[in-house]
């Protein structure tokens, strides 16, 4: 059994079927990619999942245990932690106060009442959050504001943010869009660099072709809300159906 | 020094030295010169400045750093002060028993008010904190009338049993035998400088809530209170629940308002609801805004420039008026003084309104902000990085 098993998930918006009986499952320690036209359901799929929307019917087990009617915070708790497809971060922090938070609510949990400690003496959750940061190659702009930094850095201090909590599953949703491509190459490295290093699974949804088949080992292809065929990435590449469905145009090198 | 770093100890020592120093600071003319009207060092007025300080810096701990713009706080002053009252009468005219007091009973009232107002954000809340403090406000009237005494006030009589006390226990508030009200006027070279027992004190307990303000600020919990503000969903997804901080820190910051409440009792054992009302919630809210939200020193700045303000406008009446403008002609003189004495004495509320205008448009970082930009016209340095405490490129922001 995989460490994310998803049943039948089944979410109407209005009239329109956003998913329709979606069945994944996420083998542990594996990049596992969700691939599919724009519109597809793959960031609803994603809201499900960290416990943003509720969907009509359907299950979704993280290591064993069900993840629905679960608060977004508590599940992130239990170890899953998300990069959104526009970057969320804290505008009005400095870029190393971004960095801090996640390391706070790594050691501290989901509330405590540390107010009479002060931010500069948490040496250890400082120097945690450095060297992540330095990971991202962002250490030098530590101190800047972090509304003030470029789109592709949002980004990347989003995806330094959500790797410091050393998450068991990191949910990606275009991690590199809006990136340049000397970024794009870097944040591949990184992920690379993290899937060997550490034991994550990865779920990672991509537009670019060449970060997909750089990373995944599983790729799932989701067409209007259902899922059309998964496989190796050999395998899609040459798979008619998701020619058809979705490479159609944009053929892969 | 006290958990500060240098910098932060600094500026506490120099808040600590302008503030004891307030008596000369606010009487700066000498007696009996034309200018004298505009001194404000008697105690009253001061102790007013620090109460009101109080008030704003527990405000700001909310508002300025999680953004929730409470519209209900003064409910927390009203429920502090008749608190403090009623351990007047029953226990102790020592001021200890009642501010103590006064603080626990606004902190649980916080704390109900606080749960219910917080399962909504943005105007919602605003709304649900106006709602309930008005609520308060009628109750007192009615319903708990033998708590509050309805319109006439609670008050400190003669015939109340304080417990605690002796039988030769003054019979004013006062800190273990010593009078509040007793004062010692200095006079030297024209000038009377007043030093009065409850300034002092209300001076010192506003001392320790702007240090304990501070550290809150510089607290890994006032970062959090922080991300409140900046982006609760980014917060929750980071596995951090919004809820108890925000929680927290409006239960502080009624604490603050209850403490403010107990204060003005100690002052003048008398509790009205009329402290309840939304006018003076809404009036921490321009305290707050006026002086800097989300600034350390901001809040206490505009307490002290309204309550200052306030004083002096309100005594500036239409003889006054006439005697200032005599020399001119008596047509024009009498146009000048009609204007005037619509923005002065009971006019005053329409000058508050034009200042706090002005400097939303203009300085929407408030009176912090413009400290900054006059000081910063006579330094060539660049513009350090943001610390904690400072953000002029983001105004306050009403809504969340
Ligand atoms: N909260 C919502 N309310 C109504 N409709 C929604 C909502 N969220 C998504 N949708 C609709 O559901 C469909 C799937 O959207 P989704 O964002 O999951 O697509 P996607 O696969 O992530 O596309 P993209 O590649 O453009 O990001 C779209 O038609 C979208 O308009
Ligand atoms: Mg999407």
């Amino acid at each position: 059994m995989g460490i994310l098993e998803v049943k039948g998930i089944n979410k109407r918006f209005g009239g329109l079927q956003a998913l329709g009986d979606v069945n994944l499952s996420v083998v542990e320690n594996t990049v596992h990619a969700l691939i599919g036209p724009n519109g597809a359901g793959k960031s609803t799929l994603l809201n499900v999942l960290v416990g943003k929307l509720a969907p009509d019917s359907g299950s979704v087990l993280f290591d064993g245990k069900s993840v629905l009617g679960r608060k977004p915070h508590e599940i992130n708790q239990m170890g899953i932690s998300r990069v959104f497809q526009t970057p969320e971060i804290f505008g009005d922090l400095s870029v190393i106060e971004n960095m801090m938070i996640p390391c706070f609510a790594r050691r501290d949990g989901s509330y405590r009442m540390h107010a009479f400690e002060t931010v500069g003496s948490e040496k250890g959750i400082i120097e945690d959050a450095e060297t992540m940061l330095s990971d991202v190659n962002m250490l030098e702009k530590r101190d800047m504001h972090a509304a003030s930094l470029s789109r592709g850095d949002k980004r990347r201090l989003e995806m330094a943010m959500c790797l410091v909590q050393q998450p068991r599953l990191l949910l990606l949703d275009e991690p590199t869009a809006g990136m340049a491509r000397a970024d794009t190459n870097n944040t591949i490295e990184l992920l690379k660099h993290i899937r060997d290093s550490r034991d994550i699974t990865m779920v990672i949804i991509e537009h670019d072709m060449n970060v997909v088949f750089s990373l995944a080992e599983r790729i799932t292809v989701l067409a209007q809300g259902t899922p059309l065929v998964e496989d190796t990435p050999d395998n899609i590449k040459g798979h008619p159906k998701v020619q058809e469905a979705y490479l159609g145009e944009t053929a892969v090198d | 020094m006290l958990g500060l770093n240098k910098k932060d100890t600094m500026f506490l020592l120099i808040v600590i030295a302008l503030t004891m120093a307030t008596p000369f600071l606010m009487q700066p003319f000498s007696e009996g010169s034309a200018l004298a009207q505009f001194n404000g060092g008697y105690p009253d007025l001061m102790a007013k400045v620090a109460i009101f300080g109080i008030f704003a810096i527990g405000f700001n701990i909310l508002f300025g750093l999680t953004g929730y713009l409470s519209f209900g706080h003064a409910a927390f002053l009203g429920v502090g002060s008749y608190s403090a009252v009623w351990m007047f009468k029953i226990l102790s005219l020592n001021v200890f028993p009642a501010i103590i007091l006064a603080v626990i009973m606004a902190g649980l009232f916080s704390l109900v008010i606080g749960y219910i107002s917080l399962r909504r954000s943005g105007i919602y809340f605003s709304i649900l904190t106006l709602a309930m403090a008005e609520m308060s406000f009628r109750l007192a009237y009615s319903v708990f009338t033998p708590l509050t005494n309805g319109e006439t006030g609670l008050q400190v009589r003669p015939s109340d049993v304080q417990l605690l006390d002796g039988p030769n226990a003054p019979e004013y508030p006062n800190i273990f035998g010593l009078l509040i009200s007793d004062s010692y006027k200095w006079e030297v070279a024209g000038h009377v400088f007043t030093f009065n027992v409850g300034f002092y004190f209300c001076a010192v307990i506003a001392i320790i809530a702007f240090y304990i303000s501070l550290r809150i600020f510089r607290s890994p919990f006032g970062m959090m209170l922080r991300a409140v503000k900046s982006n609760q969903n980014r917060m929750s997804y980071t596995g951090l629940n919004p809820r108890p901080y925000t929680l927290a820190a409006f239960v502080i910051s009624g604490m603050y308002a209850g403490l403010a409440g107990g204060l003005l009792a100690v002052m003048d054992p008398l509790a009205g609801a009329e402290r309840m009302q939304w006018t003076a919630s809404g009036e921490v809210v321009i305290m707050t805004i006026l002086g800097g939200a989300g600034t350390l020193l901001g809040p206490v700045l505009g307490a002290g420039a309204i309550k200052y303000l306030e004083n002096i406008f309100s005594k500036i009446n239409e003889t006054v008026l006439h005697d200032w403008f005599a020399f001119l002609p008596d047509s024009i003189e009498d146009v000048v003084v009609f204007i005037l004495s619509r923005f002065t004495g009971h006019g005053w509320a329409l000058t508050l309104g034009l200042m706090f205008m002005l400097v939303v448009t203009f300085l929407p970082g408030g009176l912090v902000e413009g400290g900054k930009r006059f000081f910063g016209m006579f330094k060539r340095k660049p513009k350090e990085p943001d610390d904690a405490e400072h953000h002029p490129e983001t105004p306050p922001h009403v809504a969340e």
